[in-house]
């Protein structure tokens, strides 16, 4: 009977411990959040906005950042979407199970944890100065596409290893062939979790700013990129800048500038909420 | 359906105000020139201010002329120069030999232009009432590597300050500034003791001195000066005598050895571009009215003026074609 009692106590200590851990980290984002916004939300307006930077913290803006990050996190997406999920695809539907592809299994989830400086390094050499794209948005794309693939085809092959096999039997028994069975069968059950993957990834890319530094996006540009192969800044990289500077007026710009990433970082997860719900909606067994 | 036409049409109307707004500057009265082009500009992360700021002023005239800064640091900028990625180099410090000899490798002649005059301050809490000026032996004394773990307390620099724990915060080892202050004070480039609390962070550093009465610390003047309310500067006592970091003993050289100059560089093929000479001439016009903006010390008139005639110089022995700019730009200061 007592041992009964010390199962049960040992129960609910655990609820609780649990209970406190999935507190504490809410409250610890919640204070981060919440000091944040405290300190820049005053600072957010038009001309915040759509200014260009300047040396007095009042009158400088974030429009050549944020409209950097736009333009990195579209040509990242497209980069790394469809060279990810056909990876992913390739992995789980096609290739056979050996020792191969089980060594390019492990490569991949290794691929995942290598520091984003590392990848920063392989883009300068490879995209600026080997294939000559220069210090672009397209460099910055391809670096953060790369660093961003492995998250994405381990999502991808999850959520496809997560559809029932008799979607497929049914398939093939209706005569479909493989791709017939991977487009309309095995990709829109998987949609959801590839989504979620994607969305992990993006926000991410959103927030990097070791890679590109490295290959060089800049601390100040009065222009917004117009093709590929023009120069930019990103978010991050703006917010970095102005924690260096001494007066407080820029920390202020700083907070403000956060609360923009984070809306954009936001607003990215709710929309692949939204997606999802949407696509789970329409797939019925 | 009628919704999503109406969302589309605000969504248009965002995207072209925003075109509209960031296209129309500047306002009325200024005449803007007609000179077009591209100048792309890297280097020290400490000249990027100033550098900004010039920026900032020059686009509201030259519209045309598009200009790009990145913080690789002092070495970045050199190196980016050997592979041609840069027109103008930012540097904290002289060009070191090694880098001299990479540039003149890769068939590069440069000028090194002098624009401004930046300070470091030794700085110690508010309530610190015992110290307010200490020599450069005392700082070589409490800095050397071999002080570390001895050296400790504040009586053993001065018999007669108090016998308080010594709290020593600096700036981290990679920066430029830490390397100018070693140099300066323990006479080697990144040699001092190891026991100290370094930050990346100048606004750690502030707040850590605010914090603790028993601390000492050296940074940027910029940082001190934005934050004197917060901490005490220290004045330093050199062989000429006991000087405070301002304006005029950085200007004629008093507060020495913590002050250094900040340059920019150029090389015989950036010249040859018009928009980079235009710059520049405007650089060395208009810097002193931007440098109190950003923290930093204006030279004396007469070394921007042998720094425009260096310029000259070195822009009629490789691209004689731009001289016109630099009468232009002449004839506009007479006038």
């Amino acid at each position: 009977m007592s041992r009964m009692r010390r199962h049960k106590l040992t129960d609910s200590l655990f609820r609780y411990f649990g209970i406190f851990c999935t507190f504490f980290g809410l409250v610890v984002l919640t204070i981060f959040i919440g000091k944040i916004v405290l300190m820049g939300i005053d600072r957010i307006d038009w001309n915040f906005l759509t200014g260009l930077p300047s040396r007095k913290a009042e009158k400088a803006g974030i429009y050549t950042a944020w409209v950097g990050s736009v333009w990195i996190v579209v040509l990242t997406s497209l980069i790394a979407l469809p060279v990810g999920i056909s990876a992913g695809v390739y992995l789980e539907e096609y290739s056979k199970k050996n020792r191969w592809s089980s060594l390019l299994e492990i490569n991949i989830a290794n691929l995942a944890a290598i520091p984003s400086i590392i990848y920063g390094i392989l883009g300068l050499e490879i995209f600026v100065r080997t294939m000559k794209f220069g210090q672009s948005v397209l460099s910055g794309a391809c670096t953060l596409a790369l660093l961003i693939l492995p998250i994405i085809i381990v999502a991808t092959r999850e959520s496809i290893k997560a559809v029932p096999d008799s979607i497929r039997q049914a398939s093939y028994a209706m005569g479909a062939t493989q791709w017939q069975t991977v487009w309309h069968q095995v990709l829109p059950a998987a949609s959801g979790g590839i989504l979620t993957g994607i969305i992990l990834a993006i926000s991410r890319a959103v927030g990097e700013t070791a890679p590109l530094i490295v290959i060089g996006a800049l601390a100040y540009v009065a222009f917004v990129p117009e093709t590929p192969m023009d120069e930019f800044t990103v978010l991050p990289m703006q917010i970095f800048n102005w924690t260096s500077r001494p007066s407080q007026a820029f920390l202020t710009n700083a907070a403000a500038g956060i609360i923009i990433l984070l809306i954009i970082t936001f607003a990215l997860n709710a929309l692949a909420v939204y997606l999802r719900y949407k696509w789970q909606n329409k797939i019925r067994y | 359906m009628k919704f999503r036409n109406i969302l589309s049409h605000c969504f248009y109307i965002v995207c072209l105000t925003i075109l509209f707004d960031t296209g129309c500057n500047p306002g009325p009265g200024i005449e803007k020139s007609p000179l077009k082009g591209h100048i792309r500009i890297d280097g020290s992360s400490t000249v990027y201010p100033i550098t900004e700021a010039v920026a900032e002023e020059y686009r509201s005239f030259t519209p045309g002329v598009k200009i790009t800064i990145g913080i690789s640091g002092t070495g970045g900028g050199f190196n980016k120069f050997v592979r041609r990625e840069v027109d103008i180099a930012d540097a904290s410090r002289h060009i070191k030999e090694p880098e001299r000899k990479n540039l003149q490798d890769s068939g590069l002649e440069f000028l090194e232009i002098p624009i401004a005059y930046d300070g470091l301050a030794v700085v110690v809490n508010k309530d610190n009432d015992w110290i307010r000026e200490i020599s450069v032996e005392e700082l070589k004394k409490i800095w050397q590597p071999s002080a570390t773990g001895t050296l400790t307390r504040w009586n053993q620099i001065r018999k007669n300050f108090p016998d308080r724990p010594l709290r020593l915060m600096g700036p981290g080892t990679a920066s430029g500034t830490f390397d100018h202050f070693t140099e300066a004070i323990v006479g080697k480039a990144g040699s001092s003791r190891g026991d100290f609390m370094p930050s990346e962070d100048d606004n750690v550093l502030v707040q850590g001195i605010q914090g603790d009465i028993n601390g000492m610390a050296f940074f940027g003047l910029a940082f001190a000066n934005e934050n004197i309310d917060k901490l005490r500067i220290l004045s330093v006592i050199n062989e000429k005598g006991s000087f405070y970091p301002d304006a005029e003993n950085i200007r004629n050289g008093n507060y020495s050895p913590l002050s250094r100059k900040l340059y920019v560089y150029i090389t015989n093929e950036s010249v040859k571009k018009p928009e980079v000479v235009d710059f520049l001439m405007y650089y060395l016009d208009h810097v002193v009215t931007v440098i109190e903006d950003v923290g930093y010390i204006a030279l004396n008139p007469e070394q921007y003026t042998e720094a425009k005639a260096s310029l000259k110089s070195f822009v009629s022995k490789f691209a004689p074609e731009n001289l016109k700019i630099l009468d232009k730009h002449a004839e506009e200061v007479e006038n």
